[in-house]
C-alpha cells in the first residue's frame, strides 16, 4: 500500500544521527547490507556491473550522508555529501528509502513527486532500484535474526516513527473491494 | 548502385509536386515512388497530379511505384490501400496492412517504414513477393551488410536510406494541428505552410526534431555520402533520396556523379542543400542516429 | 470477467501481481529479446520456470513477451527465447516480428500466439493479416485508436483484442519510432529501450535541475520540485513561437472509466503497463483494477481511480481512446 505521506524521522532520532558515532555505525550497516547480500545473491545477480558502482544516499531528515558500494557491501556514513567521490546520488527522507525498499511505495512515483531525488547514474540507480526490489527485504526481520530481542522494539519503533521497517504484505484484490 | 526517389513525405501545392516531378523527369535517378505517405486528408488536393506525374516519369525511362500510407487506420484508408493495389504499378508496402489486399505471387516493393531488421523477416517478405526492400532508416552498417547478403540470395534489390531528413516517427496524433491548438479534425491543413517540416528545438535552442503532420521526422539530413564504397561493396541495390522543397535536382545530381566515380566535394555540394541543418550518419556508421562521422 | 494482464520486471513483482489478482502476468527474458530491457529487471531461465510453475499454481497465466526485433546476424537469441518459453510452460508468447512469428507458427505450432503492440496493428484488414498468415490469437491493440475503432475493428476479426488501460501512453506508433535511437543509438525496436537511463544526464544550473536524454535537452524544472522522467516525445520543446509539451504532456493512461466502454467494444483483455516499476506500483494498481473489472462484471458503476500518486506528472488521460486526442 502506498502511503499517502511519509514521516518525516522524529527529532531525537535525527538528533541521535547527530551524535551517533560514525565508525561503529558505518561497521554496523556494513555488516547488515553484507548479511542482506548473502542471504539474496539476487541482488548482485541482477545489478552485474552495475554494482561497482558507488551510491551517495543523501537524508533531508538526518544529518548523514550514506555511501554504498554493493559489490563489496561496504557502507560507510559520513557527515557531508560535498566530499565523497560516487558515481550515483540520491536525496530523499529516511521513510522513503525505508519504505522503497520494503515494497511500500513506488520508487518512480516518489520520483515523479519529487520526494526521491536523482542525480549522476540514472542506469545504476536503475539496477540497484530493480535489485532489491526483487529482493523482498524484511530489515525488522534480517535486524531480528542478528539479534533475536530487538523484534519488540522494531515493531514499537515503526508503529511510533510511521517508518516502514518490513516488507510489505500484499493484500489480494478482494481486501481492497 | 542507382538511385531512387522515395514518396514526397510534405504537404505542397499542387504547383510545387508538378514542377518537382517534371524536374525529377530530368534527374539521373532510376525509379520514383510517390503517392502520399503521411496524412490521406492531404491527398485530395493533390491526387490529380499522380497519373499526370506517373505518365512523364514513365516518358522519361524511370521505373515507379506507388506508395502506400505509413499509417492506416481509417475505413476510407483502407478502401484507399485496395484500390492502389489495383492500379497495376508495383506498390511500396509502408503499412503491413497492404499485404492483406496483395494477392500471392503479386510482387511488392517494401519501404522503409515496415520494419525489416532481419534475415527472417526479409526471408518471409521475399517469399510472398517482395521484389525491393528499403531498410529502416535505423539500422546500422552491420546488419546493412547481413540484409543486403541475404537479399542478394533471395533476388531482393537491399535499397538503403541515401539522403534526407529521417523518418522518425508516426501518430495518430497530430503534432502541426497540436501547435497550432487545433484538432486533427479540423486541422485546416495548417502542415501546408511548411514544405519541409517544421523545426523543434531544444529549450536551450538545440536544433532536434521536424514535424511533419502525424510524422516526426530528424531536423538534421542524413546522408550515407561518407559510406557509399562500403554500400557499394556490401551489394546494396539503391540509395533512396528523400524528397525536400529546394535543390533536390542538385542532390540527385551530386549523387549520381558520385555513384559515377566522381565522389570528390560530395560532402560540400550536399551541404549547400541543407538550408542551414546539419548532416548525419550516425544510424550507419555512428553511436545515435544524430551523429556525423565527418566531424 | 474481462482478462486483467498485469505487468511483471522480477520474479517478486509476478508473485505480487498474482496475488494482487492478475488474470495474466506479462514479462520477458532478460536480454533484448523483450521491451523493456532495463537494468536489473526481467527472468532468467529458471526464474521464468518458477515463476509459471507459481502463477498456475494460483490460477493465473503467464505470457511471454518476445517483442523486440530480432537483430540481424544474431537471430538464434530470439529463436531459443520462443524455444525456452514453450519449455518453460508459457501460456503464450507476445511477438512482433513477422520472421519471428513465422518461425514461431512454423517450429512451435502449438504456443500460443498475441501479437505485440510493437506491431502496430491498427485496422482489421493488419490484424486479419496477422491472425489468417501466423494463426494469432489475440491482438494487443496500439495505443493510437479511439473507442469507436475499437469497437469497429472488433466486428471485422475473429481473433481477441487486448487494449492498454493504464500507464506509460506512446503517443507515436509503437514498433515504428526510432526517435530514441536517433538520439542516444538505443532503440525499442533493437534494444528493447525507449530514452534509456544510461543517455541520461541530469544537472543543476541557474535554480533549475535540467534533464538531457544523448545531450538533448528534455525538459528543465526547478529545482528540488517534482521531475518527470525525460521521455523524449514527452519532453518540453521549442518550435517557432511556441514553447511546450509538442509531443505530448507528461501524463499517464488511466481508462478506468472507459472500462464498460472496452467491454461494450468486444475487448477480451485490459493490459496494464510498467514492467520497469516497482511490486508497490504493480500492488496497488492491479488490485485497483481487478476491483474495477469485477465491477464491470457484476454491473456495478466503476470505482473511482486512487492511482493518480503513480501516474507521471501525477496526472493521468484517456489518450487516444477519446478523440479529441488527436
Amino acid at each position: 500500500m502506498t502511503d499517502p505521506t511519509l514521516p518525516v524521522l522524529p527529532r531525537p532520532l535525527a538528533t541521535a544521527a547527530r551524535v551517533m558515532p560514525l565508525l561503529p555505525l558505518s561497521l554496523a550497516l556494513s555488516a547488515l547490507a553484507r548479511r542482506l547480500l548473502a542471504r539474496h545473491p539476487g541482488i548482485l545477480a541482477r545489478m552485474g556491473s552495475q554494482a561497482r558502482k558507488r551510491f551517495l544516499l543523501e537524508f533531508t531528515d538526518a544529518p548523514l550522508v550514506l555511501m554504498l558500494e554493493p559489490a563489496t557491501g561496504r557502507v560507510s556514513a559520513r557527515r557531508a555529501a560535498g566530499l565523497a567521490r560516487h558515481d550515483a546520488h540520491l536525496k530523499g527522507c529516511v521513510a522513503a528509502y525505508l519504505a522503497m525498499l520494503h515494497g511500500r511505495v513506488d520508487g518512480d512515483a516518489l520520483f515523479f513527486e519529487g520526494s526521491l531525488q536523482v542525480s549522476g547514474d540514472t542506469e545504476a540507480v536503475l539496477a540497484l532500484r530493480n535489485a532489491l526490489d526483487d529482493a523482498e527485504i524484511d530489515l525488522a526481520a534480517e535486524i531480528a535474526t542478528l539479534a533475536p530481542p530487538l523484534r519488540p522494539a522494531l515493531g514499537l519503533a515503526e508503529r511510533l516513527s510511521g517508518v516502514a521497517l518490513s516488507r510489505a504484505r500484499v493484500a489480494g484484490w478482494e481486501e481492497h473491494a | 548502385m542507382d538511385l531512387t526517389v522515395g514518396p514526397n513525405p510534405f504537404f505542397w501545392s499542387v504547383e510545387a509536386v508538378r514542377d518537382f516531378y517534371a524536374c525529377l523527369a530530368r534527374a539521373p535517378v532510376a525509379r520514383v515512388v510517390l503517392g502520399e505517405l503521411v496524412c490521406s486528408k492531404r491527398l485530395p488536393f493533390w491526387q490529380d497530379e499522380i497519373p499526370g506525374a506517373i505518365e512523364t516519369l514513365r516518358a522519361a525511362g524511370k521505373e515507379v511505384a506507388l506508395s502506400t500510407l505509413a499509417l492506416i487506420t481509417l475505413p476510407r484508408e483502407r478502401r484507399l490501400t485496395r484500390d492502389l493495389i489495383e492500379m497495376g504499378l508495383p506498390v511500396e508496402v509502408n503499412d503491413l496492412t497492404a499485404l492483406r489486399f496483395i494477392p500471392d505471387g503479386m510482387p511488392f516493393w517494401v519501404g522503409p517504414l515496415v520494419n525489416v531488421y532481419n534475415e527472417g523477416t526479409l526471408d518471409w517478405l521475399a517469399d510472398r513477393g517482395a521484389r525491393r526492400i528499403c531498410l529502416p532508416p535505423e539500422l546500422p552498417m552491420g546488419a546493412v551488410e547481413i540484409l543486403a547478403e541475404a537479399g542478394r540470395q533471395r533476388g531482393v534489390a537491399v535499397e538503403v536510406w541515401g539522403h534526407g531528413r529521417v523518418p522518425l516517427a508516426i501518430s495518430g496524433r497530430c503534432y502541426h494541428a497540436r501547435l497550432h491548438d487545433r484538432a486533427k479534425d479540423n486541422c485546416q491543413f495548417v502542415c501546408g505552410e511548411d514544405p519541409d517540416g517544421r523545426p523543434v528545438e531544444t529549450l536551450d535552442g538545440q536544433a532536434f526534431l521536424t514535424v511533419n503532420g502525424v510524422q516526426t521526422l530528424s531536423q538534421s539530413v542524413a546522408s550515407a555520402a561518407r559510406q557509399l564504397g562500403l554500400l557499394r561493396a556490401a551489394g546494396v541495390a539503391s540509395l533512396r533520396l528523400s524528397p525536400q522543397s529546394a535543390y533536390f535536382s542538385d542532390i540527385c545530381e551530386a549523387y549520381a556523379g558520385a555513384l559515377g566515380g566522381g565522389a570528390a566535394g560530395l560532402e560540400s555540394r550536399l551541404a549547400a542543400t541543407t538550408g542551414g541543418a546539419a548532416l548525419s550518419d550516425g544510424f550507419l556508421a555512428g553511436e545515435a542516429g544524430v551523429d556525423w562521422s565527418g566531424g | 470477467m474481462m482478462e486483467l494482464v498485469c505487468p511483471a520486471g522480477t520474479p517478486a513483482a509476478l508473485r505480487t501481481a498474482v496475488d494482487a489478482g492478475a488474470h495474466a502476468v506479462y514479462c520477458g527474458f532478460a536480454d533484448a529479446t523483450n521491451a523493456r530491457n532495463f537494468p536489473g529487471l526481467n527472468f532468467n531461465r529458471d526464474e521464468m520456470a518458477a515463476g509459471i510453475r507459481y502463477a498456475h499454481a494460483r490460477g493465473a497465466k503467464v505470457l511471454v513477451a518476445i517483442n523486440t526485433f530480432p537483430q540481424a546476424g544474431n537471430q538464434g537469441l530470439w529463436h531459443a527465447a520462443l524455444a525456452d518459453a514453450e519449455a518453460a510452460g508459457a501460456d503464450a508468447v507476445i511477438l512482433a516480428d513477422l520472421g519471428l512469428l513465422a518461425r514461431a507458427a512454423e517450429c512451435h505450432p502449438g504456443l500460443r500466439r498475441h501479437l505485440s503492440v510493437q506491431a502496430a496493428a491498427a485496422n482489421a484488414d493488419a490484424i486479419n493479416f496477422y491472425a489468417e498468415t501466423f494463426g494469432v490469437k489475440r491482438v494487443v491493440l496500439p495505443r493510437v485508436l479511439t473507442v469507436a475503432e475499437i469497437t469497429a475493428i472488433n466486428r471485422a476479426i475473429e481473433v481477441e483484442t487486448e487494449a492498454f488501460v493504464f500507464g506509460g501512453l506512446c503517443v507515436m506508433a509503437e514498433g515504428r519510432c526510432s526517435l530514441s535511437s536517433y538520439a542516444t543509438g538505443r532503440s525499442p525496436n533493437m534494444n528493447g529501450v525507449c530514452s534509456p537511463a544510461s543517455h541520461v544526464v541530469y544537472a543543476q544550473e541557474r535554480g533549475e535541475t535540467v534533464a538531457r536524454l544523448g545531450g538533448f535537452t528534455i525538459h528543465r524544472t526547478p529545482a528540488g520540485g517534482p521531475a518527470p522522467y525525460p521521455t523524449l516525445c514527452k519532453g518540453c520543446f521549442t518550435s517557432g513561437a511556441q514553447t511546450g509539451h509538442i509531443f505530448e504532456d507528461p501524463v499517464s493512461l488511466d481508462a478506468t472509466q472507459l472500462i464498460p466502454q472496452l467491454a461494450r467494444a468486444g475487448v477480451t483483455a485490459l493490459k496494464i503497463e510498467g514492467r520497469q516499476r516497482s511490486r508497490a506500483y504493480v500492488a496497488e494498481v492491479v488490485r485497483s483494477f481487478r476491483a474495477a473489472v469485477e465491477a464491470e462484471a457484476a454491473g456495478r458503476p466503476m470505482p473511482e481511480s486512487a492511482l493518480r500518486r503513480l501516474t507521471e506528472g501525477q496526472a493521468a488521460t484517456t489518450g487516444a481512446y477519446a478523440k479529441t486526442w488527436r
